[in-house]
């Protein structure tokens, strides 16, 4: 053989150089038609500084109408629904006032509280609990907005978050959630067993310039929702003119979904 | 050595029963078995040269589910300046329709076995 060290270890280079460039005259081509697939998403966004959610316990303190808003979210999520109350999952739900506010300690409560239906979701903590535990990052408050989201991808199913939360938002997947989704809507994705789920505040939807699912199914425009730093939005515009309450907020974590008496 | 010919007959037995899937596969074609994927349903142009597709698509997708998931941002522009949306159920399964003669076939030949589909729902094949 003739080819000694100097040769060899001169053309290894080369080759080196060689597989090195290929990939960059692959780029380099750019004879591309403009033929586009796929929905594109809207080019106007919803975007905030903060997002808020603002219920009018006075318009919505009706079961039905909570039901609706519940389940027009878990239809766009594909939410399951299990006969086991154990194996439950929600993103919405619907609790009796005197629970959903206990802390209040009111002895004598109005009469019109007594049978008053309280929608419950996920509260965007501005101070996150949940963010704190999450041992792999997938759960994290959104800089920009203050949507408190989570990747699905990278859950390992540990539950601190689900300790850690004090409203109850969170549920976990103990079964394969798949045989169990009524009617599946093909754009959002389902989840696995072994994985942590809640509200996103439709952050699927707001970037398609869309109003959050339960928002939109609310009755009477029962629920608002909208920038929390913008003085003139619809959410500031209530909560300047009725008193407002918020779930447990002694424990500093500020939720930011308000209910109006 | 003692029973030379009973032992290179048994050596030359048990080569041949070793060696026997390759024979088997080159006899009957299947050692050139390349899986052929289906066409696109819809769209003559991918978001990236086919090579590049080829061997590196699952780091494109992982790369727009960290931009999608984590920094919100949802429209990938390709060099010559066409958008697209980065979505696997709705760009790549919107042309690549057929999940089972386009994905699968290759996964399956190479046993791979991607969780994608664990969450993403494919799409029912209309014909």
């Amino acid at each position: 053989m003739a080819v000694d060290r100097r040769k060899f270890l001169r053309l290894t280079g080369l080759a080196a150089l060689g597989v090195a460039a290929k990939p960059i005259g692959i780029l380099a081509q750019e004879d591309i038609p403009a033929e586009i697939s796929g929905k594109l998403p809207q080019e106007n966004p919803l975007t905030a500084k903060r997002w808020a959610m603002v219920v009018d316990l006075e318009k919505c303190r009706d079961h039905e109408n909570i039901k609706d808003c519940a389940a027009a979210c878990h239809r766009v999520h594909n939410v399951p629904e299990f006969d086991n109350p154990k194996d439950e999952i929600k993103w919405m739900w619907e609790e009796d006032f005197r629970h959903a506010f206990h802390e209040q300690e009111i002895e004598h409560l109005p009469e019109k509280f007594e049978y008053t239906k309280v929608p419950l979701l996920c509260n965007h903590c501005d101070n996150p609990p949940c963010v704190r535990v999450c041992p792999t990052g997938s759960t994290w408050k959104r800089e920009s907005d203050g949507i408190v989201m989570m990747d699905w991808h990278r859950c390992i199913g540990c539950r601190y978050c689900i300790a850690a939360c004090p409203y109850g938002s969170r549920s976990f997947n103990w079964r394969d959630p798949r045989p169990f989704i009524k009617e599946t809507t093909p754009e959002f994705p389902t989840r696995m067993r072994g994985v942590v789920e809640k509200c996103t505040f439709c952050e699927e939807r707001l970037a398609q310039g869309q109003i959050p699912a339960c928002v939109e199914a609310a009755k009477n425009d029962a629920i608002a929702f909208g920038d929390l730093e913008d003085p003139n939005s619809k959410v500031r515009e209530l909560l300047r003119e009725r008193y407002s309450i918020r779930r447990k907020p002694g424990l500093g974590t500020h939720p930011e979904v308000y209910y109006l008496l | 050595m003692y029973d030379a010919g009973k032992v290179i007959v048994g050596l030359v037995i048990f080569l041949a029963l070793l060696t026997f899937p390759t024979w088997y596969n080159v006899a009957t074609g299947k050692a050139t078995y390349v899986p052929e994927l289906e066409k696109a349903v819809k769209g003559d142009q991918c978001v990236a040269d086919t090579e590049y597709m080829r061997a590196e698509h699952m780091d494109l997708l992982n790369e727009w589910r960290d931009k999608v998931v984590r920094d919100g941002e949802r429209i990938h522009t390709a060099p010559d300046g066409t958008k697209y949306n980065m979505s696997l159920t709705m760009t790549c399964l919107d042309c690549h329709s057929n999940k089972a003669n386009f994905c699968d076939k290759c996964h399956d030949y190479l046993s791979v076995d991607p969780y994608c589909y664990d969450c993403h729902i494919i799409p029912e094949v209309t014909k």
